[in-house]
């Protein structure tokens, strides 16, 4: 297996590959605005750095959010061409459920929340149980509309920009493609795994489905409004 | 068959195109619009646009390439519009070429749009005449363009200062109650009317520039439009259509004229959106028979925004074996036509 993984939903730009037992090489860069500009350039460092070739990729992964549009679909169309080129699988990963991996041990056995920046005052979140299974979400929504949103441990970069309204920081990082290679390799070495469930299935809490079709999860329409008539250009 | 296969990518407002060039001859053009998506809202809603570019992207690749009877391994190298346009739009498109590339192993060239609009006419009329003038008119950009070499050296000589000439033809259209986009149903309305009907106001005419304004005579036709409905009067909607397509067209092809002679040039192409409006085509035709001067313009599949003039472009690069652009080549919504490619 070299499994080739990346996400694009936050600020961070990040790009890992895996063979089946461990990372083999990762890149991560912050920089909200340039996800256009940096994410080829670090795929092909991180393949280059493992010695690896493109050709030599067995399955890629992609976060598919919830996050920003724009960075969203770098991340998604770059999936899918991969996919299409190399005729290789192609899988999503909510971006939450990498957090959630990664804060999972911090988070001692208690529920608690994954979250990232929405913007406009809001978050995408996630609620996960103790062992780590998605439980609730992903949504988005003001913090201080998520359910316990107050009490639970929170994991998540974004958590420091609601320290008032949100429960105990239990990680502070932006999510790592790493983790996320991790989480699909893993899922990928299970039996009978695949991208057969419908992405409908997402927003039930509890089925535990981790691997999902490369599409991106927006969770909001997009603003445009129908006009009225048109405005006047003489007074009435 | 001569010359390097360039798959061309375009995503700089509505319509997602994936076009194959080789040489000078067109293989393919498979273009995917969301402009039925953006109707209602009676202009171009970028995120509607950059969603539908995600999920048109690798079919429409796919459509091209079956429609060629070539695969992506007979491809040479990708060409994709890095601006200028809609930038989260533009995103995808660049975003995806750079993919292929990267797995293709093959240059990657990030291309100006409006370049690509007078590169296309080569895969219609074979090869251009050095230079040219170039006349670019669609709901997104209005310009003059002096082109000594296509794929070398590209100079803007005017441009809107205001509206593009397409926007005026939507919000006209608007006013008068046809749908959107406004270009086809005002040509269609004014083939009855007069165009000598109302004495529009054309904007710059006078001024000596190369340069256009088009929102001057956007407001008159609305206030012309407002005051008949106040008195009570029905309002000649196929007379106010010709009226103002005249202006419009008096004004670009006036002016596309006067460039030419300022320039010493010959040869004028017109391209973008509103290039496929009979009545710009037949006074273009006139006044260009008039002053001595050969009009090429190709066909209205080819003058709207596709995947063709940006493979036509980018084999024009490839084919003199200039160096592509980095894989960090960035979106530029606002690209200026100077950089007929980024590097
Ligand atoms: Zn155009």
């Amino acid at each position: 297996m070299l499994l080739l993984a990346f996400d694009t939903s936050t600020p961070a730009v990040t790009v890992a590959l895996h063979d089946g037992q461990r990372v083999l090489a990762e890149t991560v860069t912050v920089d909200a605005r340039r996800h256009g500009e940096l994410l080829a350039p670090s795929i092909a460092k991180v393949i280059a750095d493992a010695g690896a070739e493109p050709g030599d990729l067995t399955a890629i992964v992609t976060g598919v959010g919830p996050g920003p549009y724009t960075g969203l679909r770098v991340g998604v169309v770059t999936a899918r061409v991969f996919g299409r080129t190399l005729g290789v699988p192609v899988y999503g990963v909510c971006t939450l459920d990498v957090l959630a991996r990664a804060a999972g041990p911090a988070a001692a056995g208690r529920e608690f929340l994954a979250v990232t920046d929405a913007r406009r005052k809001e978050l995408y979140w996630a609620r996960y149980d103790g062992p780590g299974s998605r439980i609730a979400g992903p949504a988005v929504g003001r913090p201080a509309d998520i359910p316990d949103g107050a009490v639970l441990p929170v994991a998540g970069q974004a958590v420091a920009l609601y320290p008032d309204e949100l429960g105990e920081p239990i990680w502070r990082e932006h999510p790592s493609a790493a983790v996320l290679a991790e989480l699909a390799a893993e899922r990928l070495s299970v039996p009978g795994t695949g991208v057969g469930e419908p992405a409908a299935d997402l927003g039930a809490p509890g089925t535990g489905h981790v691997l999902l079709p490369p599409e991106p999860l927006y969770l909001r329409r997009p603003d445009a409004r129908v006009p009225g008539p048109p405005k006047r250009v003489t007074s009435p | 068959m001569i010359g390097p296969l360039v798959l061309g990518i375009e995503t700089s407002c509505d319509e997602t195109g994936a076009g194959l060039v080789r040489g000078h001859e067109l293989l393919a053009d498979a273009v995917a619009s969301s402009v039925d998506e953006h109707a209602r809202f009676g202009g171009v809603v970028p995120e509607v646009a950059s969603r539908a570019h995600l999920e048109a992207m690798t079919p429409s690749v796919d459509r091209a390439l079956a429609q060629a009877g070539v695969t992506l391994a007979d491809v040479d190298a990708i060409a994709v519009t890095a601006g200028p346009g809609l930038a989260g739009a533009l995103l995808v498109g660049v975003a995806a070429a750079k993919a292929y590339a990267l797995t293709l192993g093959k240059p990657l060239y990030g291309v100006n749009h409006l370049a690509a609009h007078v590169a296309v006419d080569q895969l219609e009329h074979g090869p251009l005449p050095a230079p040219v003038i170039a006349l670019l008119v669609s709901g997104g950009h209005s310009s003059l363009l002096l082109v000594p070499d296509v794929a070398g050296e590209v100079i803007s000589l005017g441009s809107t200062v205001d509206d593009a000439a397409g926007e005026a033809y939507d919000k006209v259209a608007r006013v008068l109650g046809l749908p959107f986009p406004g270009g086809p149903p005002i040509d269609q309305a004014a083939r009855s009317g007069d165009p000598a009907a109302i004495a529009f106001p054309r904007g710059k005419y006078h001024d000596g520039s190369l340069d256009f304004s088009f929102a001057g005579l956007k407001t008159a036709v609305a206030r012309w439009v407002e005051e008949r409905a106040a008195r009570g009067e029905p309002v000649p909607v196929a007379d106010v259509a010709a009226s103002f397509q005249e202006a419009v067209a008096d004004v670009l092809t006036r002016k596309a004229v006067a460039a030419c002679r300022q320039h010493g040039v010959d040869h004028l192409v017109i391209g973008g959106g509103v290039a496929a409006n009979s009545r710009l085509r037949a006074l273009a035709g006139e006044r260009c028979a008039a002053a001595g001067i050969r009009l090429r313009v190709p066909r209205p599949g080819l003058c709207t925004d596709n995947g063709a003039m940006v493979a036509a472009l980018g084999s024009e690069l490839a084919s003199r074996g200039l160096p592509g652009s980095p894989l960090d080549l960035p979106a530029d919504s606002s690209l200026p036509v100077t950089e007929v490619v980024v590097r």
